[in-house]
């Protein structure tokens, strides 16, 4: 049974929620909404669930002694500290002025924020060795990438600024993005939805069970 | 004195400039360091030089270190700041797009703004935040703000508090829960966005502050999307733009225009050519447009000159690189 | 107050800016503080908005007019037991909220992205070439052949159950090429994104902490 009803629960979810858009009308869009809210309720728990075994998992590197288990303090320290103060402050914490908004202008923010800013070095060096025109396919990636990335900005046109109206770079780089990428994204897009579709079907009739994981 | 010694001395004299630029611009020894025409163009011409130099070592077969391809790119990106050039932001046709949708907006009308991002992506969406609610409380739009991500709403009221404090829009007197009204965020991703299709209040009970939504004179009657005339969505990931048009746009009829990272925005564009997306802005050369299409310059246009250098320099080291390449592989076939 | 603020916003921007130079204990102090400050602002988040907002409040609402929606009780009870994941002896039963999960999106999944990803994108894939009534500009006709061949050629390419030789392998390197070309204007997009980001970084150190710049 411990197999056997969550897959029952899943093709009946699932069944309802396909029945409820071509019949929007009692009891299925009643259904529907009740989906979509116990959905949120889940969602936040499994939220919740993460935080708490970051919480469990730091604890346990600190009991045992692991190595960096320093660092696990420090996570511990700064996870108490965040949740403690907006337990506190109420449902205001997000107020400007709050000891929570400092904490996420000031900490939250410059940290999240410079964790991705620094990806622009990777990727500055990573083309530098590894961008090669080995053959056609690969120039051709080249080249789209060099037309959108001078015409997206304005040097593009200060370059070619001898050409008539509607032949510079930041026209090349609409055209290229207007025409070839949309037939490539779309292709892209329609493949994704029939794998989704196709996978969505197999879940739903009990013939995908991975998610459900070992017994 | 050995290698360690002259790192902690490096290190002090950084942190004592840090100190000295930190305390002088607040006592105002200097008002800024911005370059003059002349040292702008000198710095360029140095920077070129300097990367020829590259190309030359690279060619030789010594590559450059990772470390110095790093200060390449921090030096393009962080000079240009200090210059003083004005530079024209071409306008894209789906940036044109958007705001003509935008101009069709009556006043009065009822805007949803979702707030689907978190503080990286604000260099390049707070400023087609800010853009675009700037025209609607110059033109009485009224404003609903959700957020499917949890920073959305901080987000948000860290461009309605800039807003708020500027002339123009200080002087029309908004009043929330009248003229603009931030709901806060529901988890459930596009959950959220099919529930609203039925009922906002259920999704949305109260806004972030916790009052409740019949409360509220902007919302109290607005039931679910038909209440909504235009919608504006920021988004950086996933729940975002690509729910909203799955669900809000096709299943609903909402009017949607949105303004997406770089990164997402490429796969956006076979909704703009189905019309399924009336407009969309990309990335910072996005934010740059919205802010040339409403007159107002903003970070967006400012950053473009920054912007185009860090582009240059990126070209120049593929360049450099596939040069070297095509070298080394000559010189293989030869020998 | 504000200085000590922005002192430690560009404290930690630089501890993780550090990493460029090489791991060190700065860059690790700051990577452990933000993995907790996140972790605990999304536990706070979450409680306020969802928990408390719409779960507690839903069923014990505070206006005496509103009827409570007991409903409600049953996505908090599933929500109970996906936190019993915590504990290995009962774990199993976080089973349930989660084919609750899986079953729910891939209900929804199925439809929409058929219906907005495949039917709509195909019909507007197959508009009239030459538009309504041969009313378009030369610029639009060929970008609509462009836009027709491109995403037909690029299907076929993504078709592997059939060889590709002869006319059908021509099609599909056609398809190559159109897909090259989104991935080049893909990574100059993100090239784009990227550096944005670090403009913000830049600008807030240059800026905001230390005035250098306008």
């Amino acid at each position: 049974m411990r197999r056997e009803i969550p897959l029952l629960i899943t093709g009946i979810v699932g069944i309802v929620l396909v029945v409820a858009y071509f019949i929007p009308h009692f009891p299925f869009n009643r259904m529907a909404d009740w989906s979509a809210d116990w959905f949120s309720i889940v969602a936040a728990f499994a939220i919740w669930l993460g935080a708490l075994n970051l919480f469990r998992l730091s604890i346990e590197n600190v009991v045992k002694r692991k190595p960096g288990w320093g660092y696990a303090v420090v996570i511990i320290v700064c996870f108490l500290i965040s949740a403690g103060v907006g337990f506190i402050e109420g449902r205001d914490f997000r107020n400007p002025g709050s000891a929570s908004d400092w904490i996420y202008n000031y900490v939250y923010t410059p940290l999240s924020s410079t964790m991705f800013a620094i990806l622009a070095f990777f990727v500055a060096s990573a083309s530098y060795r590894a961008f090669r025109a080995r053959n056609l396919d690969a120039t051709l990636l080249l080249l789209a990438a060099f037309f959108v990335m001078l015409g997206r900005v304005p040097i593009g046109d200060m370059l070619v600024g001898f050409l008539p109206e509607h032949w510079r770079l930041s026209d090349l780089s609409t055209w290229v993005m207007n025409f070839p990428n949309t037939a490539g994204q779309r292709a892209i897009l329609i493949g994704i939805a029939l794998g989704i579709v196709s996978s969505s079907l197999r879940i739903i009739l009990g013939i995908e069970r991975s998610h459900l994981g070992g017994d | 004195m050995n290698g360690r010694m002259y790192k902690y001395l490096a290190a002090v004299a950084v942190v004592t400039a840090c100190v000295l630029l930190y305390v002088g611009k607040r006592v105002a020894w200097f008002e800024d360091m911005m370059f003059p025409t002349w040292l702008s163009i000198l710095v360029c011409v140095l920077i070129a030089a300097s990367m020829f130099w590259i190309l030359l070592r690279t060619i030789k077969g010594k590559p450059a270190e990772r470390r110095t391809v790093f200060l390449y790119v921090g030096i393009a990106v962080s000079l240009p700041l200090l210059m003083t050039i004005s530079v024209h932001v071409p306008i894209s046709t789906e940036g044109q797009l958007l705001f003509d949708g935008m101009k069709r907006i009556q006043p009065g009308s009822k805007v949803l703004v979702s707030f689907d991002y978190d503080p990286p992506s604000a260099p390049e969406l707070q400023p087609m935040a800010e853009a675009f609610m700037r025209y609607c409380f110059e033109r009485d739009i009224k404003v609903i703000i959700i957020g499917l991500w949890p920073q959305g709403p901080q987000q948000a009221n860290l461009a309605l508090a800039k807003l708020l404090a500027e002339p123009a829009i200080s002087a029309k007197n908004l009043v929330y829960g009248v003229d603009y009204v931030n709901l806060g965020f529901q988890s459930g991703n596009e959950f959220v966005i099919q529930r609203m299709g039925s009922d906002f209040k259920s999704m949305f009970p109260a806004d972030y502050r916790g009052t409740p939504y019949d409360s509220l004179p902007l919302v109290g009657n607005v039931r679910n999307f038909s209440g909504i005339d235009y919608s504006f969505n920021l988004s950086a990931g996933y729940p975002g733009t690509r729910e909203w048009v799955l669900i809000g746009v096709d299943r609903f009829g909402l009017v949607m225009g949105a303004g997406n990272t770089a990164v997402q925005t490429t796969g956006m564009y076979p909704y703009v050519r189905s019309g399924q997306l009336k407009g969309i802005l990309g990335g910072m050369s996005g934010a740059a447009e919205i802010e040339e299409l409403t007159e107002r310059l903003g970070k967006g246009a400012k950053f473009m000159v920054a912007q185009s250098f860090g582009h240059m320099v990126m070209i120049v080291f593929i360049v450099i690189g596939n040069v070297a390449y095509f070298l080394h592989e000559r010189k293989k076939k030869k020998a | 107050m504000h200085h000590i603020a922005l002192w430690v916003a560009a404290f930690l921007t630089l501890g993780i800016i550090s990493f460029l130079y090489r791991d060190n204990a700065w860059y690790k102090i700051c990577e452990s503080v933000f993995v907790g400050i996140s972790a605990g602002y999304w536990f706070v988040s979450y409680f306020w908005d969802n928990l408390y907002g719409k779960l507690w409040l839903g069923v014990f609402p505070r206006d005496p007019a509103q009827q409570p929606d007991y409903i409600l009780l049953i996505g908090g009870a599933l929500g109970v037991m996906m936190l019993l994941r915590l504990i290995p002896k009962i774990g199993w039963l976080s089973r349930w909220p989660l084919a609750f999960i899986v079953g729910a999106t891939a209900g929804l999944n199925l439809i929409i992205y058929f219906a907005s990803n495949v039917m709509v994108q195909v019909e507007d894939t197959i508009r009239p070439l030459f538009g309504a009534n041969y009313s378009s500009s030369a610029y639009d006709i060929v970008g609509n052949i462009v836009v027709a061949v491109g995403t037909f050629a690029a299907l076929i390419y993504f078709f592997f159950s059939k060889e590709h030789k002869g006319a059908f392998g021509g099609a599909a390197k056609v398809g190559i090429f159109v897909l090259m070309v989104t991935f080049g204007a893909s990574f100059g997009y993100t090239v784009m994104s990227r550096i944005s980001l670090l403009l913000g970084r830049i600008d807030f150190l240059m800026g905001d902490w230390l005035g250098v710049i306008k």
